[in-house]
């Protein structure tokens, strides 16, 4: 087959429409099989633009091949393939479909070799995630629902407008690295990183996420932010100003998470810690930095959706999504609370998981870069990550407690979707030259040394400590946590309210004055023109009244004489 | 005792207490093995000995801290977003209230 014109995006679109025509058996097959076909269409992809289409006098590429997009491509089919063997007995048909839409974007976003084929993935993304959320099917899903829809339509027009400006300054519409150095080029940089979930709208990852459906919260969590990440590493690598967003979202991701008592609202804070660390090595910009960005891009899918599928099948037993509420599940639950470990290690980046060799990579960029502070805040957050996520989630869901609650273990195909990716997380974490030898510049990396290791678990392991000796300061509370979000949820509000309160008192100003106005004019129409429907001539108006005959011929005779006095003069 | 059988294995005091001292053990030895193997620092101060575990020790403190005192300022009760629909409910209740007392 070829690939001239025809996106591997385009199988996923394909199955998407056939989710919804078929049924039963049939469906089960196309979630399953067309993931593969993706796959496979992928690696046909030769490198460079395939071919090029004259529109509007622009040159679209609308398919161009690289290592790079290849690797994002790659993990996001995986992804489907697995999160639709994980939610195809549970999710409802127009879920899945529009999960496959979705991440058709997202692998479409991977081969665009235009800025315009770009923004028209990108905007697919934006619908069809909207509507996975939406699938949420609750009240608070549907505002979840449009608050995010109207953020990354936002997001969309701001960076079409960077790409408008792009194109009318260079008339080049070709996707190659540039540096945010004017109005049009901030602008595809603000456009990119609102879906990146960077500061000051990183609120809309954790208010719409954990609003979805437990099967849907998967699908989301791989591909908004790492298609991000792939357009900064395409347009942006070594922009410095990523180094201080990424660091920022590292540190918020933590601490809000710590605050956080939604099982998994927790999850999505550490999307925006983990996407953090890929914006700094995107901002170090080195061949190094830009390996470690894919290859933690790439681990980050597969045990950040981990995670989300162990805290689903939690969600989807119990009912209950509260730290408060659960606990103790790891009696009837050994293998989704095994593989929920799993997960949380790799995520802390233990020795001998995915997270180790992939993010490690940045931590060698920083240095490599002598990059002092950058390289102190990162370990540090690592620290953090294992306190938050590597520790807080498991524990809290699974120990902490006897919750009461005794549910049964996960579906097998939800269980066999979670061991498809423990396994995967590990698998990297002992034999990471597998993802060094697809990553896009060549790898001259040793991950393991006594030393390194000996330091790392020094470091996870007292941040264990510090977890379970403070542990009565970070006792849950029913609570939420305000974020930047409570602008546009209430400080919109009450500006609008204001307004409308100034409005309204205006309107009533004028409001009174009109009535007096027409209390004014009835009364001088009553004086000179007389009340309506009166039969009393006395009661009218000067003009309303009648007059004797004698008075008006008087008249007429005055006006005549004055008339021909005028015609004579 | 009886009481403790009855319990899982993994949440009895006494392998809670066996869990504490394995744990602190293998926290002593992963310090100590840094007198056997070396531990190459970037920078210099982070060959420091037991440079990690104070480290990793003293950031997730004041992280801990850090989200606790941001948690006095930030957290709200759960239904904090839903409140506009409890004030019409309040002003519907209120409404009902004035009939009531109008009935009366």
């Amino acid at each position: 087959m070829e690939f001239e014109f025809f996106s591997p995006a385009f199988i996923l679109l394909i199955a998407a429409v056939l989710i919804c025509l078929v049924k039963g058996h049939a469906r089960t097959a196309v979630v399953l099989i067309a993931p593969i076909i993706t796959l496979w269409a992928i690696w046909q992809v030769p490198d460079g633009v395939q071919s090029t289409v004259k529109f509007l006098s622009y040159n679209i590429e609308p398919v161009e091949g690289s290592p790079l997009r290849r690797l994002f491509a790659t993990i996001f089919a995986i992804m489907v393939f697995v999160g639709g063997l994980y939610s195809f007995r549970i999710a409802r048909w127009y879920e899945l479909a529009a999960a496959f839409a979705y991440a058709a974007g997202a692998i479409g976003v991977c081969f665009a070799g235009d800025l315009i084929t770009m923004f028209l993935y990108w905007e697919m993304m934006a619908i069809f995630s909207t509507v996975v959320v939406w699938c949420g099917g609750t009240p608070g899903a549907r505002a979840a629902g449009i608050r995010y829809a109207i953020m990354h339509l936002l997001g969309g027009v701001v960076l079409k407008v960077g790409i408008e400006g792009v194109v009318v300054g260079t008339g080049s519409i070709q996707i190659q690295p540039m540096l945010a150095t004017d109005f049009s080029t901030w602008m595809i940089l603000i456009g990119i990183l609102i879906n990146a979930a960077a500061p000051p709208v990183s609120a809309w990852l954790a208010d719409a996420y954990p609003e979805s459906t437990p099967t849907g919260s998967v699908f989301l969590s791989a591909f908004t932010t790492k298609t991000a990440v792939l357009a900064l590493i395409l347009l942006f690598p070594g922009e410095p100003v990523l180094i201080g967003i990424g660091l920022f979202m590292v540190m918020y991701g933590i601490i809000f998470a710590l605050l956080e008592n939604d099982v998994r609202r927790i999850l999505a804070y550490s999307v925006v810690n983990q996407v953090g660390f890929m914006v700094v090595a995107v901002g170090i910009g080195t061949e190094m930095a830009l390996n470690g960005a894919t290859a933690h891009a790439f681990a980050h899918i597969i045990y950040k959706a981990l995670l989300f599928m162990s805290a689903g099948v939690v969600i989807y037993r119990t009912g209950k999504n509260k730290c408060m509420e659960l606990g103790g599940l790891f009696r009837t639950m050994p293998v989704t609370c095994v593989c929920g470990i799993i997960g949380a290690l790799a995520i802390s980046s233990f020795p001998l998981t995915s997270g180790f060799t992939t993010k490690s990579m940045i931590s060698q960029a920083a240095v490599d870069g002598n990059l002092v502070w950058v390289y102190m805040a990162l370990t540090a957050a690592s620290a953090g990550v294992f306190l938050h996520a590597g520790i807080k989630f498991p524990w809290f869901v699974f120990f902490q407690k006897d919750s009461g609650l005794r549910p049964k273990d996960a579906p097998w195909n939800m269980g066999l979707a979670m061991v498809i990716f423990a396994s995967l997380c590990i698998l990297l974490g002992v034999f990471p030259e597998i993802l060094y030898a697809l990553l896009p510049y060549p790898v001259d990396y040793q991950p393991y040394s006594i030393g390194k290791v000996l330091f790392y678990l020094q470091l996870l392991l007292f941040s264990g400590l510090a977890f379970f000796v403070l542990l009565p300061l970070m006792k849950r509370t029913m609570t939420i946590s305000l974020d930047t979000d409570w602008f546009w949820r209430r400080a919109a509000v009450y500006v609008f309210k204001i307004i409308e309160r100034i409005f309204s008192s205006v309107g009533e100003v004028i409001g009174q004055q009109r009535i007096r106005l027409q209390n004014f004019l009835h009364i001088i129409a009553v004086r000179y023109l007389g009340q309506p429907h009166t039969t009393d001539s006395r009661e009218r108006g000067v003009f309303a009244r009648s007059w004797p005959v004698g008075t008006t011929a008087l008249w007429i005779a005055a006006l005549l004489s004055v008339y021909v006095l005028l015609y004579y003069l | 005792m009886n009481d403790e059988k009855q319990l899982h294995w993994l949440v009895r005091p006494s392998t809670i207490r066996n869990l504490w001292i394995g744990s602190s053990i293998v926290l002593a030895l992963v310090v100590l093995a840094q007198t056997v193997f070396y531990v190459k620092g970037y920078f210099g101060f982070d060959a420091w000995f037991g440079f990690g575990a104070i480290y990793g020790f003293v950031s997730c403190l004041v992280m801990v801290l850090v989200a606790k005192l941001l948690g006095l300022v930030l957290k709200r009760p759960v239904d904090y977003y839903d409140e506009p629909q409890d004030e019409q409910n309040l002003n519907s209740s209120h409404d009902k209230l004035k009939e009531s007392n109008n009935g009366v």
